[in-house]
């Protein structure tokens, strides 16, 4: 794995933290708003974004319809559920524990198990 | 919830494909719409900024894919997609598609067709409740399966704890009069509880209860039961015919109940008829309550295994009481033979069926291989195409998927193929079958069949493709250019060797039983039966009605019958015998010579009793060794006097004059033979039993009358022709009794072996397959070879290689490979042909003469087979081969 991809699950917390953010979005506004968010370590392109809409969408997190982007082009918005809200927060939680408990291993220095 | 979902979004891409698409496009354009709008703002030209967006994109088309991708509808559309471009490539290659299919097709086919012949007798049970409990019970004396007799049926009734209930059967022929011809039934007597031991009830009417089979008495009351089929067939399924009466040997008989449709009688699949045995319980030592002449089938308790009961079998048999009187021919002193009635219907035609399941396995192995290796060959010619859909960026998993599907295709088109030739072949089957064969009824392509050969052909479609898709892609990965095929002999060049090594060992092994089955044939038919076979016509007539109860009317009828058939024109010889060598009668009594020391007694023999007309052994051509035949003289009032065999007296009578010693045969209180006589011995139930004891005797001087008798007629030439010039003399003496069982004695000589012949069609027809498999095989991997390597062959010419020397080149990959097949097929054969051991006769398993002659022929014909490919090769001109890419 490439540094730059994005592990799946790791990516749709990602694009339901976007949408609870910014609201209502298309594809190509998640896809660079991730990007930016990362300091552009990350590359998103539609390939790897679509089947994790797609399967969110199926998941009932987040939903979509069709209407105008900025440049007045068609495009499918995405907007998070309710459900989609909750799920965000139950994940962001395990996200957080997750991360404390790696940070906490890696603070651990040599002497201190002496 | 979210499956349902799923299933609805799936439903609907699938269903409204376009729309969908249109869907995931727009947004796809949308994307690069955002991206170059971006790249706009930064300072693009707006083609710069496209171009810059799709750069960044990769493929729209790809991306598009790879959104496709997702979901278990796309699946389902790359399978359709893929099984349509199978289907398109094999269009394109005919031919090729056309071989490999028909070769799948003969291996699914034969394997179709066997499973259906052997899944009844083999795998399905028995088609009543409980099947597994039902037992198969015969007397065990000397240590061979005898009829048992009333006396021991009663015995057991009353003293066993292991079983439910217990019913004997014997045969019986009535002949059926009515509005229409009189017609012969077949069927048989049973004790009452004969149903109720198979777990059948009647469908119309009632079983048979107790009272309806009290001891004999010629003014009855009789009843009967019918089967399905006879009721449909000749009372018009009319439901009042229970209760009414019919006409049986012309004494009226009520009809007390009607079978179920399909109700299947394994004990006697032709029986359409049954009544009751109506035997004497009282058990008189001189009646026929204690010959050896029933079937005894017993249901074992649901709570004691068949061991414990066959057990409590034996300790009955030791063990004999006071209130159960045995006479000294049904002692029981060797116990009771019992076995599960499957085990026991199965028994006689296991070793051939387990020999022929085993050698379709064989021939479908090695189409399988043939298959395998023509793919292989093809995939040779394709590694450009893989190539290039590999550097399309398919994957890996794409790729065999979209090979599998084509082995699928083509697998699936040789499995439907092969139904049809299953379908057409297995009637064929039955009728070929030998007579032994069990439950031949439920031989039929069902759906337990169809469900057989759809597993069968997945699997094969499986295999056969896995091979050849695993070779694809290594071949297609990097590195395999598309233009290297023609220059290098590659990897898959010794797969495909080793392919045709397999399928010639297969092939050896499958000739190798072929051939030791052939010779078993012809050395069993080399036996001499004993008798002349040659021009000899026989038949059974019989007597049954009210005016025949009368010995001497039955005695009159078969005298004057003779008389009449020696008056057609053609007839040089005819006689009566009570039991025709070969017919599958085997009437045998114990015989007791009077020079045995009382002592010796145990160990009388039994023997075949034939009681023949004066004339018989002139009209079989059984060769008189001494003394006289039996005459005319011989009748009613005169002294007994018997003819023997010559082996019998022989081994019996030991230094001693057999004329004019005495013999008792049957229950030793009945009266003395005198032997004035002795004959060569005759094959009485199969030309592989050689030895056979008989006694002879005329008909007016046993205390039986037998009313149904063997007619032999002899001709000058074309027996078989002279049936119904004799048909119509019986029928002017009485046209009501039947004649049956028509046949020449050469007819039942080659019918004796049917077992063994059946085997050796079956066997014969797959090794046939087999050889002409094996045969392309090699063929097509030499010509594959010859092709690849025509630029070497033109450089080898060109450096002054004679025509000689690379036809010589290409027979030596050839019968490299054979030889290889032949010494391993040699190896396999010594092995696999222990299968065959109870089907051969006269000849070893190891018979050196077949292998060697099996393996030359195999030689031969991979000769003709390298021949082709090594002319082609000796052709190519050098400059033709410089010029080949």
């Amino acid at each position: 794995m490439k540094d730059t991809d994005v592990r799946q699950g790791t990516l749709a917390l990602m694009v339901l933290k976007t949408l609870d953010v910014l609201g209502p979005l298309h594809g190509y506004g998640i896809a660079r708003r991730i990007e930016q968010i990362s300091g552009d370590l990350l590359t998103v392109n539609q390939g790897t974004l679509y089947p994790v809409l797609l399967k969110l969408e199926q998941e009932g997190s987040i939903a979509s319809e069709w209407g105008a982007s900025e440049n007045n082009r068609k495009a499918r918005f995405y907007r998070l559920t309710r459900q989609g809200r909750k799920q965000l927060q139950t994940e962001a939680r395990s996200w957080e524990q997750t991360a404390a408990i790696i940070e906490r291993f890696f603070a651990v220095k040599g002497e201190d198990v002496k | 919830m979210s499956l349902w979902r799923e299933l609805a979004r799936g439903l609907r891409g699938l269903i409204n494909r376009p729309a969908a698409d249109r869907d995931i496009a727009d947004e796809v354009e949308q994307y690069v719409d955002e991206a170059a709008a971006s790249f706009e703002a930064r300072g693009l030209s707006p083609e710069e900024a496209r171009r810059a967006a799709l750069r960044e994109l990769g493929s729209v088309t790809a991306v598009r894919e790879q959104v496709r991708a997702y979901g278990w509808e796309n699946i389902v559309e790359t399978t359709l997609a893929d099984v349509g471009y199978a289907a398109r490539r094999l269009r394109r290659y005919p031919i090729h598609a056309l071989v490999a299919a028909l070769t799948l097709a003969l291996g699914i086919g034969a394997s179709t067709a066997i499973f259906s012949a052997v899944n009844p007798v083999l795998f399905q049970p028995l088609p009543y409740p409980d099947p597994q409990r039902l037992m198969l019970i015969w007397d065990g004396q000397g240590g061979s399966r005898l009829d048992v007799t009333f006396g021991t049926y009663r015995e057991l009734i009353a003293r066993n704890r292991s079983f439910n209930a217990m019913a004997v059967m014997r045969p019986m022929q009535p002949t059926l009069a009515g509005v229409a011809e009189p017609e012969r039934l077949d069927g048989e007597y049973v004790s009452a509880d004969y149903f109720r031991v198979l777990g059948v009830r009647p469908a119309l009417g009632r079983d048979f209860e107790a009272a309806d089979d009290p001891p004999y008495d010629p003014n009855g009351p009789f009843v009967a039961i019918v089967s399905d089929t006879l009721w449909r067939r000749r009372f018009n399924a009319d439901p009042t015919l229970v209760g009414r009466q019919i006409l049986l040997n012309d004494i009226p008989v009520t009809v007390i109940g009607i079978m179920p449709t399909g109700f299947e009688n394994v004990l006697s699949p032709q029986s359409e008829i049954w009544s009751t045995l109506r035997y004497d319980p009282a058990l008189p030592f001189n009646g026929r309550e204690w010959g050896h002449h029933l079937r005894l089938v017993a249901r074992v308790r649901p709570e004691i295994d068949l061991d414990r009961a066959s057990h409590e079998l034996q300790e009955i048999a030791k063990a004999q009481l006071p209130d159960f009187e045995r006479p000294q021919w049904a002692s029981l002193q060797d116990g009771f033979i019992a076995h599960s009635l499957q085990d026991e219907l199965t028994r006689s035609v296991r070793p051939a069926l387990v020999a022929i399941v085993g050698a379709v396995i064989l021939l479908l192995t090695i189409a399988c291989v043939n298959v395998t290796n023509l793919l292989l060959a093809q995939g040779a010619s394709r590694r450009g195409e893989l190539s290039v859909r590999t550097a399309l960026g398919a994957s890996r998993a794409r790729i065999i998927r979209q090979l599998l599907a084509e082995t699928l295709l083509l697998a699936s088109i040789g499995g439907a193929l092969g139904i049809v030739l299953a379908h057409t072949t297995v009637d064929a089957l039955v009728a070929l079958s030998p007579p032994g064969l069990p439950r031949s009824n439920a031989i039929v392509v069902d759906r337990t069949v169809l469900a057989f050969t759809a597993g069968l052909t997945t699997v094969i479609g499986l295999l056969v493709g896995l091979l050849p898709a695993l070779n694809g892609f290594r071949a297609s990965g990097p590195g395999g250019a598309p233009q290297q095929s023609t220059r290098i002999a590659s990897g898959h060049q010794l797969t495909r060797r080793c392919l045709v090594v397999v399928q010639v060992a297969l092939a050896l092994v499958l000739l190798v039983a072929a051939g030791l089955l052939l010779r078993s044939v012809q050395r069993l038919f080399a036996m001499p039966p004993g008798f002349d076979p040659t021009e000899r016509l026989t038949m059974q007539v019989q007597v049954a009605g009210q005016r025949f109860r009368d010995a001497e009317t039955s005695h009159r009828f078969f005298d004057s019958v003779l008389e009449a058939v020696r008056q057609v024109p053609g007839v040089t010889a005819a006689a009566f015998t009570s039991q025709l060598p070969l017919s599958g009668d085997e009437e045998a009594y114990g015989v007791h010579f009077e020079s045995t020391p009382p002592a010796a007694a145990e160990e009388d023999p039994s023997a075949y009793r034939y009681a023949v007309s004066p004339g018989y052994f002139a009209a079989m051509g059984i060769p008189l060794r001494t003394g006289r035949a039996l005459d005319s003289h011989d009748g009613a009032g005169a002294p007994l006097v018997a003819v023997i065999n010559e082996s019998f007296a022989r081994r019996r009578l030991p230094g001693l004059n057999p004329i004019g010693q005495r013999l008792h045969i049957g229950p030793n209180s009945g009266p003395w033979f005198t032997v004035v006589g002795v004959v060569g011995d005759v094959t009485q139930t199969s030309l592989a039993v050689t030895r056979s004891d008989a006694v002879y005797l005329t008909a007016p001087q046993w205390r039986f009358t037998d009313n149904a008798r063997w007619l032999v007629v002899r001709s000058q030439a074309d027996a078989a022709a002279l049936a119904p010039a004799i048909r119509r003399a019986i029928a002017a003496i009485d046209r009501n009794q039947p004649i049956i069982r028509v046949a020449t004695m050469e007819e039942r000589v080659r019918a004796s072996a049917a077992d063994r012949r059946f085997a050796l069609l079956l066997f014969e027809a797959f090794a046939t397959t087999a050889l002409i498999l094996a045969a392309i095989g090699t063929y097509s991997l030499l010509s594959g070879s010859v092709t690849e390597r025509t630029r070497e062959m033109g450089v080898r010419s060109a450096l002054g290689a004679s025509r000689l020397d690379i036809v010589a080149l290409v027979f030596r990959q050839g019968l490299t490979l054979t030889g290889l097949g032949i010494g391993i097929g040699l190896g396999g054969a010594a092995v696999a042909s222990r299968a065959l051991v109870t089907l051969l006769f006269g000849v070893t398993r190891l018979d050196s003469a077949t292998y060697a002659g099996v393996a030359t022929l195999l030689l031969l014909v991979s000769i003709l087979a390298c021949a082709m490919p090594a002319w082609r090769a000796a052709r190519v001109r050098p400059s033709v081969a410089l010029r080949f890419e």
